[in-house]
């Protein structure tokens, strides 16, 4: 196996991170996917995983809720703390930890549901409201954050799955708000969009960094560069480069990097 | 340019090729429709037509005398009383009166053959159930038995009638009558009795002469000896048959091997026996007595076709069958014995009702024992079960065991449901019970195939929000599975309805008079299914059963689409589109 190649980190790591991850590794079966990544990830603010098809970006921001679990040939070493709190310890339950972490995937896939349900399926699971105007309360303050009240308040007992892709990502979206979670992954979340949903999603992105970590991954340059402030580049399982938006873009240090934003691979 | 035509030529040279082979395999599937439409079309047809005479019976209204000293020997109107009565006595009393000339033994014993002692316990029934019937004359109705129910149907022989405008004169009404006519009315008769006579004698000499020709080609021995005395018998046979054939136009004798000719003349019957004197006379017995003496311009003679050694429904009891008919007292109605009886020796009074009650508590237990199982199963192996060697291992088992030949599964039952835990023979629980053992392999495959056809971002999101597995599976892959899962419980059972041969095992095969209560309590008695009620009818003596065959398999293919319809039913219901 190859030697751990050492990852370039910028400078301004974040002092408090939100989320700490520490020496994860990541298997599939007798298969390894992510090296030994270290990285600290900053409250209130945009990360973007980049990087070609296949160098576990995804695999590790599904470290952070522990969606690995339910694969069954998946291991993961490591340590990753939120908050400080270890999210593997054997005391953790990933159905409380999935609460505190929401995530929205690729392909929208709302409940075959109406619409109120999808959002009030989670706050209903966990005892969030204890009467049904607190939880049209939630399920309007979560379609309000997401930007869809506006579209669906007339219609919120139609399904959710006859929403357009971008209004169903978005209904996704609030359906994470609405279990008030702390931090909020999203796998690609644009990736299945046209450029005029993609470019309210990455607003809604943009205003939601207020009150939430948010980690993307994604697969467009641009979109790191225009909703992220931070961005980490992996290549083939390792953590390359780590550091501000700015600086990775405008002076990537390892050759991969420049390679990868500069578009000659990937 | 010569390139460019060159290649567009190479390709339409192929592209005519590929449109041929296109539309041969398009005739090909439209053939393969075509014929297995027409397959289909002539299975139903056949059967259709075959059960037609089962689903209407011809009913027998005769107006009985409930005399009280007959129904209530005792007196007293008790049960035990009623049921001493003797009620056959009655139905007897209540058929001679319709026919008074029938006074011999044999005849009368055809005469009581028109119906099926079985209606006495009927009467019984209906007299217990009204006392205040006691005394009265009422009409009780009875299934006419089933040979004369095929007469009437057209199914055992047809006839035909000659009028006749030759002045005939009776010697008598009743008994042995002889019917003199000027001209020799009967003449045809005798010629084609004649004829029939010598074909037979030559059908006969054929047969001696093949015989001797197939004793010439072998060595001596005593098969060929059998053969020549084989043929000699045959000739000696032909040779009196045509000696009755000579003299067949100066008198004949009308034997029950050749077809019978009934005379029917001033409103009775005589059924001809002799025909002499060049075919002016023609000598019998009268079947049903005649009004009058007098010589008649207008009489008909009637041709049974099928010769009476040849059915099994007598000349006697056809003209009494036709005097009951003209008499108003038989109806032709649906054969609601079909629906409301359980087996019977009679093919009149025997039903599927038993059959169909033992199917649904069968179907029940199944129902209850393999879906449950059956679906929990597949939630388990499909969202829960680790893969490792092991549940592999139950895969291959679960797979290998929808293969099993059904009728294992009846002997796993008869050794450890009968033998072992001691649970009753014939019993729709241990059916039901042997039925889900065979259907749960087809409920868990079609299970595990309707929740592996989930979409995995339906768990992925429900896990995102936070949801345990089990809530995962039970709030959103369960659901959208349902309609799959319903399908192929509903197909599963729906074979396990079908099944014979796992049931004949543990003793459901059996002769069931009393159909088992719908109650809790029918489980363990003694009870048949309707695959096992065709298999049961379709070995019946009677030819009457054949119809029932049949209709009972119309009966189990109304139940099959029904439950088909179901499943389709279900599943439009419940299906999702995500």
């Amino acid at each position: 196996m190859t030697e751990k190649i050492q990852t370039v980190y910028h400078a301004n790591q974040p002092a408090n991170p939100k989320v700490a991850l520490d020496g994860v590794d990541v298997f599939y079966g007798p298969k390894q996917a992510v090296f030994g990544v270290t990285m600290g990830i900053p409250d209130r603010s945009v990360t973007a995983f980049i990087g070609p098809s296949g160098c576990g970006k995804s695999t590790v921001l599904r470290t952070i809720n522990r969606m690995n679990d339910t694969i069954d040939i998946a291991r993961v070493t490591g340590s990753v703390k939120i908050d400080g709190e270890e999210v593997n310890a054997k005391d953790v339950d990933p159905v409380i930890l999935r609460a505190r972490v929401g995530m929205v995937f690729q392909k929208p896939n709302p409940f075959p549901k109406s619409i109120y349900d999808n959002i009030a399926y989670g706050p209903r699971i966990h005892g969030l409201a204890s009467s049904k105007s607190e939880l049209d309360d939630i399920v309007e303050t979560s379609l309000k954050k997401a930007g869809l009240w506006n579209e669906v308040s007339d219609r919120l007992d139609q399904p959710g799955t006859g929403l357009s892709g971008g209004q169903q990502q978005r209904l996704v979206i609030a359906r994470a708000i609405a279990v008030s979670p702390e931090v909020i992954l999203m796998d690609e979340p644009c990736s299945a969009l046209d450029p005029i949903a993609t470019a309210k999603i990455e607003e809604l992105i943009d205003e939601l960094r207020e009150n939430y970590c948010i980690i993307i991954v994604t697969h467009s340059m641009a979109q790191a560069a225009r909703v992220s402030q931070h961005t980490a580049f992996f290549h083939l399982g390792d953590l390359v480069e780590y550091g501000g938006t700015e600086e990775i873009f405008t002076n990537p240090h390892d050759q991969r990097t420049q390679d990868y934003i500069t578009g000659r691979f990937g | 340019m010569t390139d460019a035509t060159s290649i567009r030529e190479a390709v339409e040279r192929r592209l005519a090729k590929r449109y041929r082979a296109e539309a041969r395999f398009r005739s090909f599937g439209i053939a393969a429709i075509c014929f297995a439409i027409a397959v289909l079309l002539l299975l139903l047809g056949s059967i259709g037509y075959q059960s037609i005479s089962a689903f209407t019976v011809n009913e027998l209204s005769l107006p009985v005398t409930l005399e009280r000293e007959r129904v209530d020997p005792r007196g007293d109107g008790s049960p035990e009383s009623l049921r001493a009565g003797s009620y056959n006595g009655i139905l007897q009393d209540a058929l001679r009166e319709q026919f008074p000339s029938v006074t011999e033994r044999a005849q009368l014993r055809e005469l009581f053959a028109l119906y099926t002692p079985l209606n006495a316990a009927r009467l019984l029934n209906e007299v217990a159930e009204n006392p205040g019937l006691v005394g009265q004359t009422i009409y009780f109705d009875m299934p006419i038995s089933d040979h004369a129910d095929l007469y009437l149907q057209g199914r055992i022989t047809d006839s035909v009638r000659a009028e006749q405008s030759v002045a005939a004169s009776p010697s008598g009404v009743s008994g042995e009558v002889s019917i003199r006519t000027d001209e020799p009315a009967f003449a045809s008769l005798m010629a084609a009795a004649q004829n029939d006579l010598t074909e037979r004698a030559e059908a006969l000499e054929r047969r001696a002469s093949r015989y001797r020709n197939r004793a010439e080609g072998m060595d001596a021995g005593s098969a060929a000896e059998r053969l020549i005395s084989d043929a000699a018998t045959a000739e000696a046979q032909a040779e009196v048959l045509r000696a009755s054939a000579a003299s067949a136009l100066e008198e004949t004798s009308l034997s029950s091997d050749l077809q019978s000719r009934l005379v029917e003349i001033n409103g009775g019957v005589v059924k001809v026996e002799t025909i002499s004197q060049g075919g002016r006379v023609a000598t019998g017995r009268a079947l049903l007595p005649l009004v009058s003496a007098d010589a008649a311009n207008s009489w008909t003679i009637r041709t049974i076709e099928v010769p009476e050694t040849e059915r099994r429904f007598s000349d006697a009891q056809i003209v009494w069958t036709d005097a009951l008919a003209d008499a108003g007292l038989v109806t032709e109605r649906f054969n609601t014995y079909l629906f409301t009886n359980a087996d019977s020796r009679e093919p009149e009074l025997a039903g599927v009702q038993g059959a169909l009650i033992g199917s649904i508590l069968t179907m029940f237990v199944t129902m209850l024992l393999a879906v449950p199982i059956g679906v929990f199963t597949a939630i388990y192996l499909e969202e829960f079960a680790p893969k490792n060697k092991l549940t592999d291992l139950i895969e291959v088992n679960i797979n290998n065991l929808a293969a099993v030949p059904s009728i294992v599964f009846g002997l796993l039952g008869l050794a450890v449901f009968i033998n072992f835990f001691g649970l009753p023979r014939s019993a729709p629980l241990v059916g039901g019970m042997v039925l889900a053992l065979m259907t749960l392999p087809t409920v868990i495959i079609s299970s595990r195939a309707a929740l592996k056809a989930v979409p995995p971002s339906i768990r992925e999101a429900a896990l995102g929000v936070g949801a345990s597995r089990t809530q995962t599976v039970f709030h959103h892959v369960l659901p959208l599975a349902l309609p799959g899962i319903l399908t192929g419980s509903i197909i599963g059972l729906a074979q396990a309805l079908g099944e014979t041969a796992p049931l004949l095992m543990i003793g459901m095969v059996a002769f069931i008079a009393d159909a088992p209560s719908l109650a809790p309590g029918g489980l363990t008695e003694p009870a048949t299914v309707m695959p096992v009620q065709i298999y049961l009818w379709s070995d019946g003596a009677e030819r009457a059963f054949e119809a029932r065959t049949a209709a009972a398999i119309i009966v189990l293919l109304a139940l099959m689409i029904a439950f088909n319809a179901l499943a389709v039913f279900l599943r439009r219901r419940f299906e999702k589109r995500w």
